[in-house]
């Protein structure tokens, strides 16, 4: 079932969430809420649940308006952060819950109920452990409870709430995958928030990435990694490296470094920012002939040995900035370089973002510029 | 988990704390109790059952124990249903309410019972209009389950009010999206949780009233077969010199009184299943 959220706008007494956000999630997809804590992303998914009410805007599932349609009829599945399980009920009853309190009418018989908890049980792979309370349990085990409670009543799209947060990296490891074959196996719309890329970008087929209650992107992890559309999903997906320097004459210079572009208006001169990630830093102990101009020289601050990869702290030599480079082991061994040491680095798939002029009363914005690279 | 904890204490002191507690439980519980039962035994085995079989005797425990079972029981809903407002709701004077709930605590029980009597008797504030529909309270074991009830307030609110504050309100919520009404989420959610609260504020509420004297004299009229509690008997047998007879009907209530927190506890162990499994 697809999900429509059209220009919600959410607001708690002197903070608002949620600033007119449209969001289309189609049926069957895995999509992850992805942002910074604060960035609305959980009232977003409360709202949808309807838990909250939006002050503006609407919901609809498969084109059918649930705005103001109450939690209970809305036939959602939710998964809390923190399972959210009954403590004084066992597993069984804890997954039978949402059968056994439907009205006489629709309750389905003991037998039934039984038998679908069992199922389920089978399917979250917690068979044998009916009987146990949640305290037993450990955290894996319990968000894989609070998944079968929330299937059990046969939902029409499930939401996660940082589904995975609360549990160490080898079951979240574990759990993420095991998420991945179930999705592929039941076809359900998934939604689940998260603020660790990672997950997001391992998890998902589409991710919505969030901040200060607007959404600033949707894309395959894909898109929204490889063509960021601002400095703010740039810097959130990943480590980046930023340069501060100035648009002229058509050419960017970061430092020392000159950048052509596509710029059209040659009169403009404005600051830039350069955003680049630490593996796309080329690091040669002789400057390399042809691509001076994307070179400058920096010293190496500190080596970093993370056991496949090597992570330098560099400062430049021509502005002082520091950043940070990456490259695989055996590069790192070819090169040979210790600490101190000064060397090359030539910038590869620089992103610059311009500060615009500011236009009467509209506040500076970034906007993307294509660097020929 | 929590039995490694205490199979070996790794805190420090166990030996002098419990020897504290001993002597301290010694001096103010077991040798009184135990002079108690001495005290008793001075009669003979057909004195003993000569006084406690005695109509009147009889009658007292038994208005004893009823006035105390029906105050605890009405507290243990009322109580629920205070906490609930205490902590659920914001609005103004909450604080206010919050004090009143500890009045009972902190007012000389008598100053209760002489208020009380003289609201509910049947020229009284409330007493009158009650009379009007036939229901007589003072000088009736109604009274007596009022004052009950009064001195038993605080008990179950207190213990309530810490377990719905601590209360994960994502459960109701869970419960909610599942489909569950209100409710249903509070009969099958929310109480059960409460339950272990509610049956120890009950409890207190109970051997609290079972040893009331102060206030239910007042409201009671003392009418020997209706409306004469146990601890009145025994002052009046204290009175008339007649003490091995005052601690043989002691005796048979501190049985009845232990009996019931054992119950109660069992109950407890039972419904408790869940988080001792933690």
């Amino acid at each position: 079932m697809s999900i429509e959220v059209v220009n919600i706008t959410k607001s708690y007494k002197s903070f608002t969430a949620l600033k007119n956000v449209n969001l289309h999630i189609p049926e069957g997809e895995l999509v992850a809420l992805l942002g910074p804590s604060g960035s609305g992303k959980t009232t977003l998914l409360r709202l949808i649940a309807g838990l909250e009410q939006p002050q503006e805007g609407s919901i609809l599932f498969h084109g059918e308006d649930n705005t103001n349609r109450d939690v209970r009829e809305r036939q959602v599945g939710f998964v809390f952060q923190h399972y959210a399980l009954f403590r004084h009920m066992n597993i069984f009853d804890n997954i039978a819950f949402g059968l056994s309190v439907r009205s006489r009418k629709t309750r389905p018989s003991k037998e039934e109920i039984s038998e679908k908890v069992h199922s389920l049980l089978k399917l979250v792979q917690l068979e044998g452990l009916a009987h146990r309370y949640p305290s037993q349990l450990s955290g894996g085990q319990r968000q894989r409870v609070a998944l079968a409670r929330a299937l059990a009543v046969e939902p029409k799209f499930l939401l996660l709430d940082e589904p995975f947060g609360a549990l160490d990296t080898k079951v979240r490891q574990e759990l993420r995958r095991w998420l991945r074959h179930l999705h592929g196996k039941l076809g359900l719309t998934i939604l689940f928030v998260t603020h660790d890329q990672e997950e997001a970008m391992e998890l998902a087929d589409q991710v919505v990435v969030m901040n200060e209650g607007r959404v600033e992107q949707v894309g395959s992890p894909e898109e929204i990694y490889h063509h960021p559309a601002n400095p703010f999903v740039y810097s959130f997906l990943g480590r980046v490296n930023l340069f501060h320097g100035r648009i002229q004459n058509g050419k960017i210079k970061l430092g020392e470094a000159e950048f052509e572009t596509d710029w059209k208006d040659k009169a403009v001169e404005a600051p830039a920012v350069g955003y680049m990630r630490p593996h796309d830093v080329e690091i040669s102990l002789r400057p390399s002939e042809g691509k001076s101009a994307r070179s400058v020289q920096a010293v190496i601050n500190h080596i970093s040995l993370l056991g496949p990869i090597v992570r330098l702290d560099l400062k430049r030599l021509d502005t002082d900035e520091v950043f940070e480079a990456e490259m695989s082991r055996q590069r790192f061994l070819e090169l040979n370089v210790e600490e101190q040491s000064i060397v090359n680095v030539t910038l590869h798939n620089v992103s610059i973002y311009v500060e615009s002029q500011p236009l009467q009363t509209h506040p500076p914005a970034l906007v993307p510029l294509q660097a020929s690279v | 988990m929590r039995k490694s904890l205490s199979t070996r204490g790794f805190l420090p002191g166990f030996g002098m704390t419990m020897g504290y507690t001993i002597i301290y439980l010694s001096l103010l519980v077991l040798i009184p109790l135990s002079v108690l039962f001495l005290k008793a035994s001075t009669m003979s085995w057909e004195q003993f059952i000569g006084t406690i079989m005695d109509t009147r005797v009889l009658a007292s425990i038994r208005v004893s124990i009823m006035t105390s079972f029906f105050a605890a029981c009405l507290n243990a809903v009322f109580g629920v249903l205070v906490a609930w407002v205490l902590v659920r709701y914001q609005f103004a004077g909450k604080r206010i309410i919050d004090g009143i709930v500890d009045l009972p605590f902190a007012l000389p029980t008598a100053v209760g019972g002489i208020a009380l009597t003289s609201i509910y008797a049947e020229n009284g504030w409330i007493g009158q209009y009650l009379a009007e529909w036939g229901i007589k309270v003072a000088y009736t074991p109604i009274g007596i389950w009022v004052a009950l009830t009064f001195i038993g307030l605080p008990f179950v609110v207190r213990t309530v009010q810490p377990v719905l504050q601590d209360w994960d309100l994502q459960m109701e919520e869970a419960a909610a999206t599942l489909g569950a009404t209100r409710w249903n989420t509070f009969w099958r959610v929310v109480l059960p949780h409460l339950l272990p609260a509610i049956i120890t504020g009950f409890a207190l509420a109970f051997a609290r009233a079972l040893g009331e004297y102060g206030s239910v004299v007042f409201i009671s009229g003392n009418m020997p077969l209706k409306t004469e509690i146990v601890p009145l008997l025994i002052m009046t047998k204290l009175e008339q010199f007649d003490y091995a007879g005052a601690t043989a009907i002691a005796t048979v209530m501190l049985v009845i009184s232990f009996v019931m927190l054992l119950i109660i506890n069992y109950l407890q162990w039972k419904i408790n299943k869940f988080d001792a499994a933690r």
